[in-house]
């Protein structure tokens, strides 16, 4: 290791060849998952100012800023950018990419150039979904329910094409992080010896490959029935509008475990490394995400518990969706376990771990509330909804993603960041996160139903609250931009393992070189040998 | 292990430098287009549930719609995709003898055999055109004299399910075309016919999708 | 530990006004209970470990545990115990609040953007409004016009998607006099928060005598009878009437007689044809400012005795 250090100072993967072009046609798997990490925080960056003009018109009811089609548009904006373009490519794409084949000691990632063109066609998705913004905008909700999307006068086609075009860049990832897993791994490196972090990618990328293109299909049937009026969700022609639902979900639902997933792989990984031990429960955790995806198939139908599915399926829905709870709380507790007799140090990374388990804890226990069916016909598309998924999209996987982001950062970059600022950013994200989105559990308890432009004066001065809650977890993402950019350009030199982590990553120079080890590792032992 | 990647295998194609041999590159290769694959049937059995569903539903107007389809032409095109299989699996059979010429005639025929394919859909929805038999809300039940009032449904579900897999075609035609191109130009043998093998794979499946069409719309009444 | 939860549900909900109401906040109290005993576990036990095995110097040595079954074996069967009682649980109330009762009284419930009608077997109409007698039971069987709605009473706890092309229905027996909110709680478009109406819960007596007044409406006079379908078919949610102010339609006030630019025409004069013509097919002719095809047509809806009704109360918008 002391001989890879000294390597360090001179050829890397950032300094092996440089100008624009040579990022734009690159193959190397760690720069592309860059690529995706500048082009992921702009699009963070839009859907985080949408969020905050949706906070800012419902500080007090009646019109603020906006009209009501505004609103709807922005929120509309809101969520198509947040699940296509930042929270599924997100982690995956950004952190698998670049450390996916590093962890289990290949030199790239299967199909390099599909890998780049998965960019492509996130960035040309994206472009085409922007496009809307210049021509009729979109107003249908993330979701584009039918018949309304069929009615509305805005551009639903374009951003149909374009999710359809995301949903590609998201299937070509997927097919090729398998391929790696599978295929790739160094010599000694058995499926028991992958880190967890792979094991949930691995768990993701299968159902990319299996939901997405249902989703594929349901958006084509969606545009035909728009261009051409086919009828299959039309019931004018004897159709079904609820038939939409029922695909859509049975892409979404496993789309919401393709965002979640990657950010448990990260947060066992985190806790590993700052408990400085061995995971507790490796198999059941990792058996724990092939379940939760194997699982996540089948519970589609609890989206749809008062669309009019029949009793039977309600109850079989609401059944399934309790046994997705038990391989999450195993994973709670696996890693609170974890911390048992360690040696815990309460870094920034950790803290965003800490973080995590904290807020997925009150987005499990929500979640369950949820499945209850009694319980779920009040609650449906009401703030208690917007408040649980963001408590498991926002409190859980964007908190990976920042803590995976300061774990990883000075082997991505080679340089460290203030550790000052890092803390400073947690603690307006926490305390924000929870001052935005806990009063939105009370009012969803109270009857606010979601997609709301104004509200009754009873939910006045909760929404106010929220928004309050909004400015700060900007004001903590601003503090995180400007630490890593303050640690991109002023940061000392990271060593090649500054937290004492045993997976491969950490074995190989800060940057790491092109391809990845000076030696192509031979792997002994399991990857978190604390002894 | 070796890592060495100037192996002596092919003269134009080099094994990418994360992969340990030709044979390592070839298998991985293959994963990632079957697994390509499983997504292509996916996408297609959403189309399928579709149709079950809605075929269960309204069992006459289906068949009403069966019927008005030529199932001669649809036959026809049956036979024709099966004997572009063949001709596509015996271009793999005689690459893995070194044998390109002929492997070029079979890639050509296969080719030939998918534009026979597209001109015979060609007619068929032109001459539908002809009668108004259009998709869903386009379809004027009284000008065609349809039997059931939502006929355009059936007329819907035809030009998604046939259209769709008409595009697959295409591209399948031009992805052949493309690994034609570089069967003439020397660069496959029996060591390397990666792309070839996963061409073919495609249209197999394309074909085996037809093979699925074929008998839900033209002939199940 | 039982009075926290309780007390906490009921400040924070909105009050009950059904038994099945009050069956879904006990559930869902015990669900509370239940998530904050375990999120102080989890959490609890959290930061005691992160405190008590803090790192204390930079050698620490830390214990090699890579599983117990034992305790895996419980933290998975526990929970799952707990999780299928409470489905059990929520099965059970479920099966009550989707039985429809034989013996109720049947209103039908129409969606449309963005309002909500109602229609009594009587032949009465109401938009926005309905009433039912107490401790009765009712059903409501509903459709939509257009797009997905979803009918919601957050007092009785119910809520189900009003679907065009198919009837959906909703059950509830109203033990507390009083007005509720309904609100629809699936995305429809730009009114979408504003398609609320009351919910008004009357003695048996006093419902009669309203269901009585309200079928009297062929006997009132013209304009009246025109204000009545104005709010029946919640018009007013998208044209104003006591000033100028303009909602997702051009404001009706004073606009008779009076002169309109209309889109790619010469000016018109607002006369009785105008507004016929502008009820009837209302994209003809488009105001300047205002976006094509949001208006419904109201053709085959209305008959020419509603349709003088409605012009008529147009004209005393003064």
């Amino acid at each position: 290791m002391a001989n890879a250090a000294a390597h360090g100072s001179d050829k890397n993967y950032l300094n092996e060849t440089s100008g624009i072009w040579s990022w734009l046609t690159t193959l190397d798997h760690k720069r592309i998952g860059i690529m995706y990490f500048v082009t992921v925080m702009f699009f963070f960056l839009l859907g985080g100012i949408m969020a905050l003009l949706i906070r800012l018109e419902l500080m007090s009811p009646g019109p603020t800023i906006m009209t009501a089609d505004t609103y709807n548009q922005v929120m509309t904006y809101h969520g198509a950018i947040m699940v296509f373009m930042v929270i599924i490519p997100g982690i995956p794409a950004i952190l698998g990419n670049f450390f996916l084949p590093i962890h289990i000691g290949a030199k790239d990632v299967a199909f390099p150039k599909l890998n780049l063109l998965s960019w492509y066609c996130l960035m040309a998705g994206a472009l085409l979904a922007f496009s809307t913004l210049f021509t009729h905008k979109i107003d249908t909700g993330w979701t584009f329910y039918t018949p309304y999307s069929i009615k509305t006068g805005t551009s639903v086609v374009t951003m149909v094409i374009a999710a359809f075009i995301m949903g590609m860049s998201s299937i070509l990832t997927g097919l090729n992080f398998i391929a790696t897993v599978h295929k790739l791994r160094a010599p000694g490196m058995t499926m028991y010896r992958i880190p967890l972090f792979v094991w949930a990618l691995y768990s993701t990328a299968i159902l990319q490959v299996l939901a997405t293109p249902v989703l594929g299909i349901t958006l084509l049937l969606l545009t035909m029935e728009r261009t051409f009026g086919v009828g299959i969700f039309d019931p004018a022609l004897g159709g079904d509008p609820v038939l939409f639902q029922h695909f859509f979900w049975f892409y979404s639902h496993p789309a919401v475990y393709i965002m979640i997933l990657p950010a448990m792989g990260v947060v066992s990984e985190l806790i590993a490394t700052f408990s400085r031990k061995t995971i507790f429960g490796y198999t059941a955790i990792a058996y724990s995400s092939l379940g939760i995806a194997g699982v996540s198939f089948f519970v589609w139908g609890h989206h749809m518990f008062v669309s009019g599915q029949s009793t039977t399926a309600g109850v079989l829905f609401s059944f399934i969706t309790m046994l997705v709870g038990v391989p999450t709380a195993i994973k709670m507790f696996n890693w609170i376990s974890t911390m048992y007799k360690g040696s815990v140090q309460m870094q920034s990374p950790m803290l965003f771990a800490l973080g995590f388990l904290f807020l997925f804890a009150i987005g499990g226990v929500t979640g369950i509330m949820l499945a209850v069916l009694p319980v779920d016909v009040h609650f449906h598309d009401t703030y208690f909804v917007v408040a649980h998924f963001h408590y498991v999209m926002v409190g859980g996987t964007l908190m990976a993603i920042m803590g995976g982001f300061y774990y990883w950062f000075p082997k991505m970059f080679g340089k460290m960041y203030s550790e000052a600022l890092a803390r400073f950013s947690f603690v307006f994200i926490f305390i924000g996160f929870n001052v935005t989105f806990f009063p939105q559990f009370v009012l969803g308890a109270m009857g606010m139903p979601r997609r709301y432009f104004d509200y009754i004066p009873a939910y006045h001065s909760l929404n106010t609250i929220s928004t309050v809650g909004s400015w700060l977890i900007a004001t903590g993402f601003l503090i995180g931009l400007y630490t890593i950019i303050n640690g991109l350009t002023k940061g000392a030199k990271a060593p090649a393992n500054p937290w004492g982590g045993k997976t491969l990553e950490w074995t190989t120079t800060s940057p790491p070189p092109h391809f990845n080890f000076d030696v192509e590792p031979v792997i002994t032992a399991g990857p978190y040998e604390y002894r | 292990m070796s890592t060495d990647s100037h192996s002596a295998h092919g003269h134009e194609h080099h094994v990418a430098h994360h992969f340990r041999s030709a044979e390592h590159e070839y298998l991985t290769s293959k994963e990632g287009i079957w697994l390509f694959m499983v997504t292509e049937i996916l996408m297609f059995g959403g189309l399928f549930v579709g149709y079950s569903i809605f075929h269960n539903i309204y069992p006459e107007m289906f068949a009403e719609g069966a019927k008005s389809l030529d199932w001669k032409m649809g036959f026809t095109n049956t036979l024709v995709l099966i004997f572009s299989s063949l001709t596509m699996a015996l271009g793999i059979y005689f690459l893995q003898r070194n044998q390109a010429k002929k492997a070029a005639m079979s890639l050509a025929i296969t080719i030939f055999c998918g534009a026979i394919f597209m001109v015979i859909k060609y007619f068929e929805y032109t001459h539908k055109f002809h009668l108004g038999l259009y998709p869903g809300r386009f379809l004027d039940v009284t000008k065609v004299g349809a039997e059931h009032a939502n006929l355009g449904m059936y007329f819907g579900f035809y030009y998604c399910m046939t259209g769709l897999h008409g595009i697959h075609v295409l591209l399948g035609m031009g992805l052949i075309s493309w690994v034609l191109f570089r069967t003439v130009r020397g660069d496959f043998n029996s060591n390397y016919y990666t792309a070839v093998e996963g061409v073919g794979i495609f249209w197999h499946i394309v074909d085996l999708i037809w093979i699925f069409l074929f008998p839900l719309l033209y002939l199940v009444g | 530990m039982m009075w926290f939860n309780l007390a906490q549900a009921q400040s924070f909900m909105p009050a009950e006004g059904t038994k099945i109401a009050t069956q879904v906040d006990n559930l869902y109290a015990f669900l509370l209970l239940a998530s904050f005993v375990s999120c102080v576990i989890l959490i609890g036990g959290m930061v005691y470990f992160v405190w008590k095995y803090r790192r204390k110097t930079n050698s620490d040595k830390t214990a090699y545990i890579t599983h117990n079954t034992f305790l895996e074996f419980l933290w998975s069967f526990i929970p799952l115990v707990i999780f299928l009682g409470v489905f059990g649980w929520g099965w059970y109330i479920y099966h009550d609040m989707r039985s429809m009762p034989t013996d109720a009284l049947e209103i039908h419930v129409f969606g449309k953007q963005w309002a909500w009608e109602f229609e009594y077997k009587s032949g009465v109409k109401t938009g926005n409004m309905i009433v039912v007698p107490v401790n009765k039971d009712v059903k409501l069987i509903m459709t939509s016009k257009d797009v997905i709605h979803s009918f919601y009473i957050p007092s009785f706890r119910i809520k189900q998607d009003v679907v065009p092309g198919r009837y959906t229905a909703l059950w509830f027996n109203a033990d507390k006099l009083g007005e509720f909110h309904v609100f629809c709680a699936e995305f429809c478009g730009t009114q979408h928060s504003g398609m609320l109406a009351t919910l008004k819960v009357v003695p048996q007596a006093e419902y009669e005598a309203w269901l009585e007044e309200e079928s009297q409406v062929g006997n009132l006079p013209l304009a009246k009878r025109g204000e009545k379908i104005f709010a029946v078919k919640a018009c007013a949610s998208c044209h104003s009437v006591a000033d100028a102010s303009t909602k997702v339609g051009p404001s009706l006030w004073k606009k008779f007689a009076a002169s309109e630019h209309v889109e790619g025409e010469a000016d018109v004069n607002v006369d009785e044809n105008y507004l016929r013509e502008s009820i009837l097919n209302p994209n003809a002719k488009i105001v300047k400012g205002f976006p094509k095809g949001v208006m419904p047509t109201f053709q085959g809806q209305l008959n020419e005795t509603e349709l003088n009704a409605l012009i008529e109360y147009i004209k005393t918008l003064k």
